[in-house]
């Protein structure tokens, strides 16, 4: 293993947390640098991500325990329980590690042109950098406690710049306000849930609490204060409702990276049910749990998108829309997880779905918020009844904006479709009216965004938006670029499935071979 | 060769193959119009729209607006959609409340199964 290799996981958190403390310092000398220097880090981190993801997809898990006289030394002599912060990244981890690499260095393309006229610069490229750290950390981390730590660093950063564009007590801070007093709440809870963990066995890997776990009265309450928490910081129904706000008012580029923040914590939502709890506990209660969740977040996400007038809003309760997809996979999946003929009859399908559709999610979703900043960025408005016959005047952004609208509603041959029929067929198996709800949530939203299409591109052009052009470059580049991934994974989806998706599946399932990993044949 | 067949439990799914059915159906569509009426009068009433006899509004004026877009769909389903919005209430009181609802209905249902 090279030297980059092997100390890699190690570096992809290293490189943005001390690219964010030398960015206001290059701030000082060259304003216009910043941008650039962040997007290069951020690419850096994206090559290394994508080289830990080679690694991983040939010879399985990487561990890498810090402060240990060999990276891979999880127990030294004399110890029978892990003491020092390791990450362990397995497929799912990786599969997470990915997605925010590739959104968070598109994110830092596109706001080279986007930001470029607003102030402030050097604060906005060290919380996205911080941002991305945190959530690189908690899809990475096998530490419960270093895991809280992350989801603070990840919760703080996006608090600042969702309100980043804020010039007084106005929107965009009340949005911010909003996300820091749920995620405060979402901090308390699981920093609560890992002292009862803690308090228990001693112990803070998670590898070895879930060796160890004997799903007491205690572990119950841990599972239900992670659940809910983590099940609200994804954007879930009922407590989905910081959602809009927070996405809505974020500068675009942060809307997406926000994305794949609430999708880190879905992820850690699916880590705690199937690595640290799995069939300890009661797998057809929790699924159905997380299903009812997912079938609330899909119709009531979608009928209150269809509502709205402002473009970032309607996106935000799609995106909580969406998530309900994720949540029905891997609901299901969690359901049959005891009934072994159940979970390779469907169950293991079902979360294919769920998992591909968090990684196409990630791309259309992110694309779709890269459009209506490219909108916002022209026109200077959100309201979709202002505006209307862009598509004169904004050629790349109208084809960028089908491309996601396709995608997301699930129309062939874009990557959207193929998630969602992997959920169809095999939810369908499970029960078949939660298949057919997911498909009308899917004809709804194809609605939803024909609306978005007519009101902001077609009609002729209107008087105040006869000279509007296309956004600057670097903002077409990102948009291309999730686009071509999106037709990409559209066309081959069974690439994707087999050799990025699958894996993640797998490691999610096999808890046995989580804890090995850690503690060898313990 | 497999290339872009995707298993999806019960079946199969190739994007390939349904582009190329689309092209080849496309074609024919497209041929099957070109076979079509092409004596009508250009720039006459038979090319302008008919709107029960009124006279066109300007372009301009045509374009709806996206709060006209589905007002059937939401007005008949005005039952469901006012209490709906209604628990919006952008309040983050509001917010805190359904976190702790939905923490002590998940405690129920975790702790008597």
């Amino acid at each position: 293993m090279s030297s980059i290799l092997m100390h890699a996981p190690a570096l992809v958190i290293a490189l943005p947390l001390l690219a964010a403390f030398i960015t206001p310092v290059i701030g000082r000398f060259n304003r216009k640098a910043i941008s650039w220097f962040v997007a290069f880090i951020l690419g850096l981190t994206l090559l290394l991500t994508l080289l830990i993801a080679r690694h991983i997809l040939s010879n399985g898990s990487l561990i890498y325990v810090f402060g240990a006289s060999e990276v891979g030394l999880t127990l030294p002599s004399g110890y029978t329980v892990p003491i020092r912060i390791i990450f362990h990244i397995d497929g799912m981890g990786i599969f997470m590690g990915l997605i925010t690499a590739v959104v968070s260095f598109l994110a830092a393309v596109y706001s080279i042109s986007f930001m470029e006229q607003h102030s402030g610069l050097e604060k906005y490229y060290t919380l996205l950098l911080l941002l991305a750290t945190g959530m690189f950390g908690m899809e990475f981390t096998g530490d419960i406690f270093n895991f809280f730590v992350f989801l603070e660093i990840a919760s703080i950063a996006s608090v600042a710049l969702i309100a980043f564009r804020s010039t007084l007590f106005d929107e965009p801070a009340e949005a911010g306000f909003k996300y820091m007093v749920v995620s405060s709440i979402a901090a308390l809870m699981v920093l609560f849930a890992v002292g009862l963990f803690y308090g228990q066995y001693g112990v803070l890997n998670m590898a070895t609490i879930a060796k160890v776990l004997q799903f007491t009265h205690l572990d119950k309450i841990a599972l239900i204060l992670l659940l809910t928490v983590l099940a609200m910081k994804a954007g879930s129904v009922p407590m989905h409702m910081w959602t809009p706000d927070a996405y809505s008012e974020a500068p675009a580029a942060i809307t997406m990276v926000l994305v794949a923040a609430s999708q880190a914590s879905l992820y850690a939502l699916f880590r705690v049910a199937f690595s640290l709890y799995n069939v300890t506990l009661n797998t057809l209660t929790v699924g159905w749990i997380i299903i009812i969740l997912g079938v609330l977040s899909m119709f009531i996400g979608v009928t209150m998108a269809i509502i709205q007038k402002d473009i970032k809003r309607l996106m935000a309760y799609h995106a909580i829309s969406q998530t309900g997809y994720m949540l029905l996979g891997v609901g299901v999946g969690l359901a049959v997880l005891a009934n072994p003929v159940a979970l390779e009859k469907f169950g293991i399908k079902a979360m294919e779905g769920g998992i591909f559709h968090i990684m196409n999610h990630a791309m259309y979703k992110g694309l779709l918020f890269l459009t209506a900043g490219a909108l916002f960025y022209r026109t200077g408005t959100r309201d979709l009844n202002k505006m209307g016959g862009l598509a004169h005047n904004m050629f790349y952004t109208t084809i960028f904006f089908i491309i996601g609208a396709a995608a997301i509603a699930g129309i062939p041959p874009f990557n959207g479709f193929a998630s969602k029929l992997i959920i169809y067929e095999s939810v369908y198996q499970f029960n078949p009216l939660l298949s057919i709800i997911a498909m009308l949530v899917s004809i709804l939203t194809l609605a939803s965004f024909v609306k978005v299409f007519h009101s902001a591109f077609l009609g002729p052009k209107l008087e105040q938006y006869k000279s509007v052009q296309e956004v600057p470059k670097s903002m077409v580049v990102a948009m291309a670029t999730l686009a071509c991934i999106i037709v990409f994974f559209g066309l081959f989806p069974d690439l994707i499935v087999k050799y990025i998706v699958h894996p993640a599946v797998m490691a999610l399932i096999n808890q046995a071979q989580y804890t090995a990993t850690i503690l060898g044949g313990m | 060769m497999n290339i872009g067949l995707l298993e999806t439990g019960s079946g199969y799914w190739n994007a390939l193959i349904w582009i190329i059915v689309t092209v080849v159906v496309g074609i024919a569509v497209l041929w099957l119009r070109s076979k079509g009426e092409e004596k009508y009068k250009k720039n006459t009433n038979q090319t302008k729209p008919f709107l029960s006899g009124n006279p066109e509004v300007s372009k301009e004026d045509s374009h709806v607006g996206a709060s006209h877009i589905y007002w059937g769909f939401t007005e008949a389903l005005k039952k469901y959609y006012e209490p709906l919005v209604k628990l919006h209430t952008g309040d983050i009181n509001d917010y805190s409340g359904w976190i702790i609802l939905m923490m002590a209905i998940i405690f129920i249902i975790v702790g008597v199964s």
